[in-house]
């Protein structure tokens, strides 16, 4: 099978390149990352993150013939020849595969992704309905990987100021969530016209996520949030 | 060359869940603890746990930590130490509690109160049965959400990450101390010194060393490795856990949630085996036990598939709503792995490497113990142990599922409570010694100079197929004496290894290269550990001892690697206030 692989070693590289590699495949070799680390084995230069290999820690998110995805679960089969595989966009590169996501996880932090509650602490947990805690299905299960924020043009422009789908996406896990208290800064920290308002409803991030989560539903709700106070 | 020196009250290796739940007491006492990880924090393998976390809150029905405490000494097949168990189930409900409250979104019940799902092992009435409901969860997706909620709380404490950092070993003083790691920042491929009063290790597990594992890539006994090499002995390492439902030919995990929401185990004629082997708990038996009765079922080829290898795990009886509530992530695995849609069809699995119940030696408050002439009443200073690299023991030689998350709360917790104790008695670093880095500088200029020496990948497939085929669920003596064989010539292999690529930046054949060698000592330890138990208990089955041998064998195993020896460790049957549990046969 055919890869084309996007490298860059910043100790060597002016810039970086395209290498093709044409690979035997065996049997077992099911997934992209599979073929990777067939890849690493004859030519233990290529650099790449990778832990879980069953997608739910999210280390190997790249860019697979123009889509991001993680690895561990895109399918061989399902890949058009030569598969060209790139860091994922919009970040600075570090090495090959590998991307600096600072920016990513700073806007992740910013919108304090914790749970906060002032109340006394009781003995006991803070009851919460069914119907409450399945407010939180379809957000709480996001890995961090960084395949939605990087395939947003909104993010590529204003990574600084545009919180970007999966920091929104936590920032509404939070909103919804009965245990918390901080609606109101939450909301003033979100009420601005580039950290929430440069979503355009492009909705890469809905088509990208690995998890089929959707960040642009939780963008509108957070809308929806911040009308209701303002009326 | 002199290293750059960073100074901390304490170093936390591995941010995992235990290691993020000692640094969240450490962080929020106002201490200066760095966290170092080879991963982002929330891409360590806690995140891939999914069925639950044992605690006896009672929410489903009565239960009692006192019931918690009998199956988790049952399970261990009595090589748990009963002091560290009891410790354990007594604590965990207000573990349970504070990480609801710090967020955790647990599933719920009606009333608002968290749900518990039943779970193998886990019984009524100190054993008697039937199932108790102790497993709380948030779907199958507990690790998720738990490592998740952890980091989150992590952030709010403004814990320091050392994020893509890799520790490489222990630092000593002269007395012999622990006064800090080397660590490889991996962006630049600096190595750095990182000094301090304390140090605990969270490194995880190391389930690497076999060839079909549940484990991540990253699950590579760097903390066994690093006390290995610091003369510290790696405690029941012959014990290692094979979950039954692995996807077949892929590894990936299938929760033991699915059997305890009502799943069962089918031969290739249909049967529901575990009938037979367990007719009380039945599928819901301890991991061993399950995962035996699927080995003798492909043995003696009832298996299913072309090549009768797997056994198939049915669930579509429970409906597509109840698996889309409660097992979602596990639909999405099987048809990613299986091409099966569970809700439809059964999904092929087999026993899976999963687990190491052995470990670092501690006691119940995180302090890893040293032996002073075969006596271990005695803490190491200045190092803790807590999680799956940690042996305290409340395992044994089988582990309850649910327990390993319950495992890495509580000690978690009670060692970052023992580092600030320790750290308020001990208000100065102690000095570093000349030299204290040699050990890893010699390793890493090795590296940087080695030419035509053996492939890192090649060798790491040896070691795992050394594992596999010789230390597996069935254990034979002439299997075992073969490994041990086998794994010293791929040890000498090890100290052979090249990497044809040299540079600096982000050098992941580097730091593949590295874990190898922490992964060599996990391996030999496992196997002279297992060759040496003439008995069997727990998940050490033995074709030529097949029962327990109490009289014998009621101690665990102390391998040194500094002085090539085993030794061994009477088992605590000491309770801390409840009445000890006699060891007795051990049916389900």
């Amino acid at each position: 099978m055919k890869f084309r692989i996007y490298r860059f070693n910043p100790e060597k590289d002016k810039k970086p390149y395209m290498q093709d590699y044409d690979l035997d495949l065996d049997n077992s070799d099911r997934m992209l990352l599979d073929a990777l680390m067939r890849i690493k084995a004859i030519d233990d230069s290529l650099s790449l993150r990778k832990s879980c290999r069953e997608g739910v820690c999210g280390s190997d998110a790249m860019n697979i013939n123009g889509k991001n995805g993680l690895a561990c679960i895109t399918n061989l089969t399902d890949l058009r020849e030569p598969v060209e595989i790139r860091p994922l966009p919009g970040l600075p590169v570090i090495r090959d595969l590998v991307v600096d996501m600072s920016q990513f996880f700073k806007q992740y932090h910013s919108v304090q992704p914790y749970v906060t509650n002032e109340e006394p602490v009781l003995e006991q947990e803070r009851l919460q309905t069914p119907g409450d805690r399945a407010r939180l299905d379809g957000l709480y299960e996001c890995i961090l990987c960084a395949c939605c924020s990087t395939s947003c043009p909104s993010f590529w422009w204003n990574p600084d100021k545009f919180v970007g789908p999966a920091g929104l996406l936590a920032a509404y896990r939070f909103l919804a969530d009965t245990r918390d208290q901080n609606t109101r800064q939450r909301l003033d920290n979100l009420e601005d016209p580039f950290r929430l308002f440069r979503c355009h409803s492009i909705m890469n991030c809905v088509d990208v996520c690995p998890k089929g989560l959707n960040p642009t539903k939780a963008i509108g709700k957070i809308k929806d949030m911040l009308v209701k106070r303002a009326v | 060359m002199g290293l750059a020196t960073k100074k901390f009250d304490a170093v936390i290796v591995g941010a995992g869940g235990s290691g993020m739940r000692a640094s969240l007491q450490l962080a929020e006492a106002g201490y200066k603890v760095a966290v170092l990880s080879k991963v982002f924090p929330t891409r360590s393998h806690t995140v891939a746990a999914q069925g639950g976390v044992g605690a006896s809150l009672g929410n489903m029905g009565e239960d009692s930590w006192a019931w918690h405490m009998y199956d988790t000494v049952k399970g261990s097949d009595w090589l748990g130490d009963q002091d560290a168990i009891e410790f354990m189930c007594r604590e965990a409900p207000s573990a349970i509690i504070e990480l609801e409250h710090f967020g955790m979104p647990f599933d719920r019940n009606e009333d608002g109160t968290v749900y518990q799902r039943p779970f193998g092992g886990h019984m009524q009435n100190y054993g008697a049965g039937p199932p108790v409901q102790r497993s709380c969860c948030a779907a199958d997706r507990t690790g998720h959400a738990m490592l998740h909620t952890l980091y989150q709380r992590n952030v709010r404490a403004n814990t320091v990450f050392f994020v893509e950092w890799m520790a490489l070993d222990l630092l000593k003083d002269n007395s012999g101390n622990i006064v800090g790691v080397t660590a490889l920042e991996m962006e630049t491929g600096d190595i750095y010194i990182l000094h301090s009063r304390a140090v605990l290790l969270a490194t995880g597990g190391a389930g690497r060393v076999y060839a079909a594992s549940t484990n991540a890539y990253i699950n590579t006994g760097d903390g066994l490795g690093m006390v290995a090499r610091a003369g510290i002995p790696l405690e029941d390492m012959e014990f290692w856990q094979f979950h039954p439902t692995g996807v077949a030919g892929a590894g990936v995990l299938i929760t033991e949630g699915v059997r305890g929401e009502g799943g069962y185990l089918l031969n290739k004629d249909g049967e529901r085996f575990m009938e037979r082997y367990a007719p009380n708990a039945k599928d819901l038996a301890s991991r061993d036990v399950v995962a035996r009765a699927m080995a003798t079922e492909i043995k003696d080829g009832r298996g299913v598939g072309k090549d009768s290898d797997h056994v198939l795990l049915k669930l579509d009886h429970l409906g597509p709503e109840v698996i889309e509530k409660r097992l979602p992530g596990i639909r999405e695995i099987s048809k990613k792995f299986a091409n099966v849609d569970p809700t439809e069809a059964p999904i092929p699995v087999v026993p899976t490497c999963h687990y190491m119940m052995g470990g670092i030696p501690t006691n119940y408050h995180g302090e890893v113990l040293e032996s002073t002439n075969g006596d271990y009443s005695s803490p190491l200073e200045g190092l803790f142990a807590a999680g799956e690299c940690a042996c305290a023991s409340v395992h044994g030689a089988n582990r309850l599922g649910t327990n390993s998350l319950t495992d890495l709360l509580v000690f978690g917790r009670a060692a970052g409570n023992t580092m600030i104790k320790f750290l308020r008695g001990h208000s100065s670093h102690k000095s570093l010694p000349k030299g204290a880095a040699d050990l890893t500088m010699e390793r890493i200029n090795r590296l940087n100079h080695q030419q035509d020496g053996e492939s890192v990948t090649e060798v790491g497939g040896e070691l795992r197929a050394v594992m596999q085929a010789n230390c597996g669920v069935f254990r034979f003596p002439e299997l075992l004496e073969k490994g041990v064989q086998e794994i010293y010539s791929v040890a000498e292999k090890v100290k052979h290894t090249m990497i044809a690529d040299k540079s600096k930046t982000f050098n992941t054949a580097r730091v593949e290269a590295l874990e190898l060698e922490n992964l060599i000592e996990v391996a030999i330890a496992s196997l002279v550990s297992a060759d040496a138990r003439k008995e069997s208990r727990g998940a050490h089955d033995r074709s030529d001892f097949p029962e327990r041998n109490d009289s014998d064998w009621l101690k665990h195993s102390m391998w040194f690697k500094s002085k090539s020896q085993l030794e061994y460790k009477p088992v605590q049957l000491k309770p801390l206030s409840a009445e000890s549990i006699e060891p007795k046969v051990r049916a389900y």
